[in-house]
């Protein structure tokens, strides 16, 4: 049992403040907006506490903007918001991307399109985090069910931003975010992080900060520092200079997709819940996989197989991970509260797409194990 | 000549057109700063999308090349995160004040020690001469092929509004001022703009028919007059230029220093 | 005890969400009970029936919402005409007897008790309406020990307020001992 003074009961917003304090976050730049907003009135709090910066910017923009600026100083940098300021970060995202500023960015999803429903779940910005800024890229986007996993893929989220020196995406939604429960916070050391990897390049000798080494990973060096080189957003050479010579223009953007596509199983975080035997499986994520797990575990007490496969990693997605937990199943069933962005995914990953069933809603509502049952009755065809 | 180290002379000749004004403003701004005596290290450049914006690349200092508008939003993370560090953002006319005026005011509300500068060239040069916030009316441009009918901006009344506590105005034609008022707006403790009245031959004067650049230029030395002179009471269409004001307020980062002694005094 | 789903309803201000993180935390930090809380955000949150959701549980919760509640709470007319239809079979309606005029009998367990009126009396501080609530609740249903509450409070609240807190939930106590079950 956990000693008391590490159990806490608190929103998701706050455990995932937890986390990215307990992962070393320095800077938060935001702007307001349901339901994020406790993220960065926490942090206004937290962080000038250990030496920490916040600042609220004048919109979502700006916000992404200042992370950006915060992150080549050698901070490890978060901002929080939901769809519409999501929408606004979608070209600074964009930025960070082409010039691989490792930065975390929380989407607690709300309904959408534009204003839609502030203050009611969705998940709505699922294909918005893959393909929200434009040209071909690739990006992390992770997401959690419950406050002890917000916790882990925050901090996850930081760490994979410095290894892979990307965006990462936090994906969460009103009811996990804005739900209190409880969670206990993991001793140091005990989650390992990932902190910012520096030249080892002295003064004076040629850097190149754009240069992967050997195993992929590009060392940085702080502004500030005895490296003066190019941050652009245009396509550049290996000092950081634009380029528009064809060998570096393909250069580049071979090496911003495959530096995550090819990391998708070092990548993918996943639970598996009684997949071994099962013959229903469900694919779930954030608060929709506690409905589907309700039902998974009433439909095991009576005997029937079901199973599920409860994403974490919804960016790059594991299309062999899935293969593997469905491709036996008789029928899957993706759980989710949008119209289908996972669902699409998944039938991708399997040879047999009719046996694929989207059960969602749309309304706000938050998907309940009642909803779930009904959808069941329907796809065996035995009515409401 | 000292100040060639400040540049990164693998990329000259640059890019900007012949008879271009934002060359004159690199040469002034790297006198300015070489006259600091200013490490290269602790300096940081962060620039937008536009002509001006080029200017980062020329500069052997630490440089962040943006988004259009958005350069002060970036230069606000790096201030403040290492507020050591000098932060100065060159921009042009449209990046400062059309897509980046919302940036551009709220930098001047926080009194953040960054020094903008607005290289006002009254057209957006990269995109082919479409009209700017600072065109003014009875302009031709590109998308204003009957002429403008968009009053501008005053860049000046605008910033000293807005709370920056340092704001100037000088032109490509007076070099030696433009050198002594970058290097005051600089060494300024709070937001500090400067507006560099400058000339672009290719678009505005072309479309406008104010000849080659030396006439533009001749056009810069007779329209404006120091500010406070009797000429501009005669001749009210004279622009000024100098500093229209320079004062001590609280800057956001040493503020914020403040803040984090409270939050640690107060700390659970 | 295996699992308890209550709703607390009532008007804003009336501290019907606070009371519901009071007694959620309690069973978390203080008996080491699982317990997930809920409430409605936004423009339902500002006026009209404000609503908080708890369920307490020996083991993890997964469904997070409460559909039916074992135990439902109504400090204010509206959020008894709202909510009395949802009530479990069975489960226990705890309503103010200043605020709440009972209609008509549902499948339950009534009790009317006088906890704003006796809070004026006695304490003369409305503030600690839903504290005394939580005190009637508590000894009605004995979820969580007083002492929990108790501790959690002081550790959430400034010191020189613990002391009317502690009395509204004593009075709280009392008036749940001394209420005559309602004919059903």
């Amino acid at each position: 049992m956990p000693s008391n003074e590490h159990v806490r009961f608190i929103q998701g917003n706050e455990a995932c403040v937890e986390g990215a304090l307990y992962a070393g976050v320095e800077f938060f730049a935001g702007y307001p907006i349901t339901p994020s907003s406790e993220i960065m009135e926490h942090l206004a709090r937290r962080l000038p506490r250990r030496g920490g910066k916040f600042i609220q910017m004048e919109d979502e923009i700006a916000s992404m903007c200042a992370i950006i600026g915060a992150s080549l100083t050698g901070r490890k940098v978060l901002t929080a918001t939901s769809g519409p300021g999501f929408s606004l970060m979608q070209e600074a995202l964009g930025y960070a991307v082409m010039a691989e500023i490792p930065c975390v960015i929380v989407n607690v999803q709300r309904g959408g399109p534009s204003t839609g429903l502030p203050t009611q779940i969705s998940q709505g910005d699922v294909n918005q985090a893959r393909w929200g800024t434009h040209g071909d890229h690739a990006i992390i986007a992770l997401t959690a069910s419950n406050h002890q996993d917000v916790f882990a893929m925050t901090v996850e989220a930081f760490n994979m931003a410095e290894t892979y020196r990307t965006p990462v995406v936090l994906l969460f939604d009103e009811v996990v975010g804005h739900m209190r429960e409880r969670m206990v916070l993991p001793e140091p050391g005990q989650i390992p992080l990932v902190e910012r990897l520096r030249t080892s390049v002295p003064e004076g000798v040629d850097y190149h900060p754009y240069l992967p080494r050997e195993d992929g990973r590009l060392p940085m060096s702080d502004f500030g520092g005895v490296h003066r080189y190019n941050v652009t957003g245009l396509y550049h050479d290996m000092w950081g200079f634009p380029s528009d010579n064809p060998k570096v223009v393909h250069g580049l953007i071979r090496h911003l997709v495959d530096k995550i596509e090819n990391n998708v199983d070092s990548i993918a975080r996943y639970k598996a819940y009684y997949l071994e035997d099962a013959r229903t499986v469900m694919v779930s994520y954030g608060a929709t996989a506690r409905s589907a797990l309700h039902v998974v575990e009433s439909q095991r007490r009576k005997g029937q197989k079901f199973g599920l496969l409860e994403l974490q990693t919804l960016w790059p997605f594991p299309y062999d991970i899935v293969g593997e937990a469905c491709g036996r199943a008789k029928q899957v069933l993706v759980v989710e509260m949008n119209m289908g962005h996972i669902c699409a995914e998944v039938k991708r990953a399997l040879t047999n797409a009719g046996n694929v069933f989207l059960i969602n809603r749309l309304d706000g509502v938050f998907i309940s194990p009642t909803d779930i049952r009904q959808a069941l009755r329907l796809i065996a065809g035995r009515g409401v | 000549m000292t100040i060639r180290k400040y540049l990164r002379e693998r990329f000259f000749p640059h890019m900007w057109c012949p008879g271009c004004g934002h060359g004159t403003v690199l040469n002034a701004l790297v006198r300015a700063i070489e006259t600091m005596g200013m490490s290269r290290n602790e300096i940081v450049m962060v620039s937008g999308i536009g002509c001006s914006s080029r200017i980062t690349g020329y500069v052997d200092v630490h440089t962040l090349h943006t988004l259009h508008g958005r350069a002060l939003a970036f230069a606000t993370g790096v201030k403040l995160s290492k507020p050591e560090l000098n932060v100065i953002v060159p921009m042009g006319d449209g990046d400062a004040l059309a897509i980046g005026g919302n940036h551009f005011i709220h930098a001047a509300r926080r009194n953040i020690a960054i020094t903008a500068l607005v290289m006002n060239n009254r057209i957006y040069g990269m995109t082919g001469g479409q009209y700017s916030p600072l065109s003014g009316c009875d302009v031709m441009a590109a998308t204003a092929p009957y002429s403008t009918i968009d009053p501008a901006f005053d860049v000046v009344a605008l910033s000293v509004a807005a709370g920056a506590t340092f704001v100037a105005r000088c032109t490509t034609y007076h070099v030696k001022e433009m050198i002594d008022i970058l290097r005051q707006a600089i060494l300024h403790e709070g937001f500090s703009v400067v507006e560099i009245l400058s000339q672009c031959p290719t678009y505005f004067g072309r479309a406008n028919k104010l000849g080659d650049a030396a006439e533009m230029l001749r056009g810069l030395k007779e329209g404006t007059v120091p500010v406070g002179s009797e000429a501009k009471q005669k001749n009210p269409a004279l622009i000024e230029r100098g500093i229209f004001a320079q004062q001590e307020k609280p800057e956001y980062c040493a503020e914020y220093e403040k803040i984090m002694q409270r939050a640690r005094a107060g700390r659970e | 005890m295996s699992r308890t789903r209550l709703v607390f309803s009532g008007s804003g201000g009336q501290g019907v969400v606070t009371a519901a993180i009071l007694l959620a935390e309690a069973a978390v930090l203080r008996e080491n009970l699982f317990a997930v809380q809920t409430q409605s955000y936004g423009a339902a949150a500002r006026g009209g029936a404000t609503r908080a959701d708890v369920i307490i549980s020996a083991d993890n919760i997964n469904y997070p919402k409460v559909n039916q509640p074992n135990i439902l709470v109504c400090l204010t007319q509206e959020a008894y005409s709202k909510y009395a239809p949802i009530i479990r079979p069975g489960g226990l309606l705890l309503t103010d007897l200043r605020y709440v005029k009972i209609e008509r009998k549902v499948e339950a367990r009534q009790r009317e008790l006088p906890m704003y009126d006796s809070v004026m009396e006695k304490i003369g501080k409305p503030v600690v309406f839903n504290i005394c609530m939580l005190g009637a609740l508590i000894g009605l249903t004995q979820l969580v020990r007083v002492e929990s509450i108790l501790s959690v409070l002081e550790t959430r609240l400034p010191a020189e307020v613990v002391a009317i807190n502690r009395q509204a939930l004593e009075l709280g106590l009392t008036l749940s001992q001394t209420a005559r079950p309602r004919v059903a």
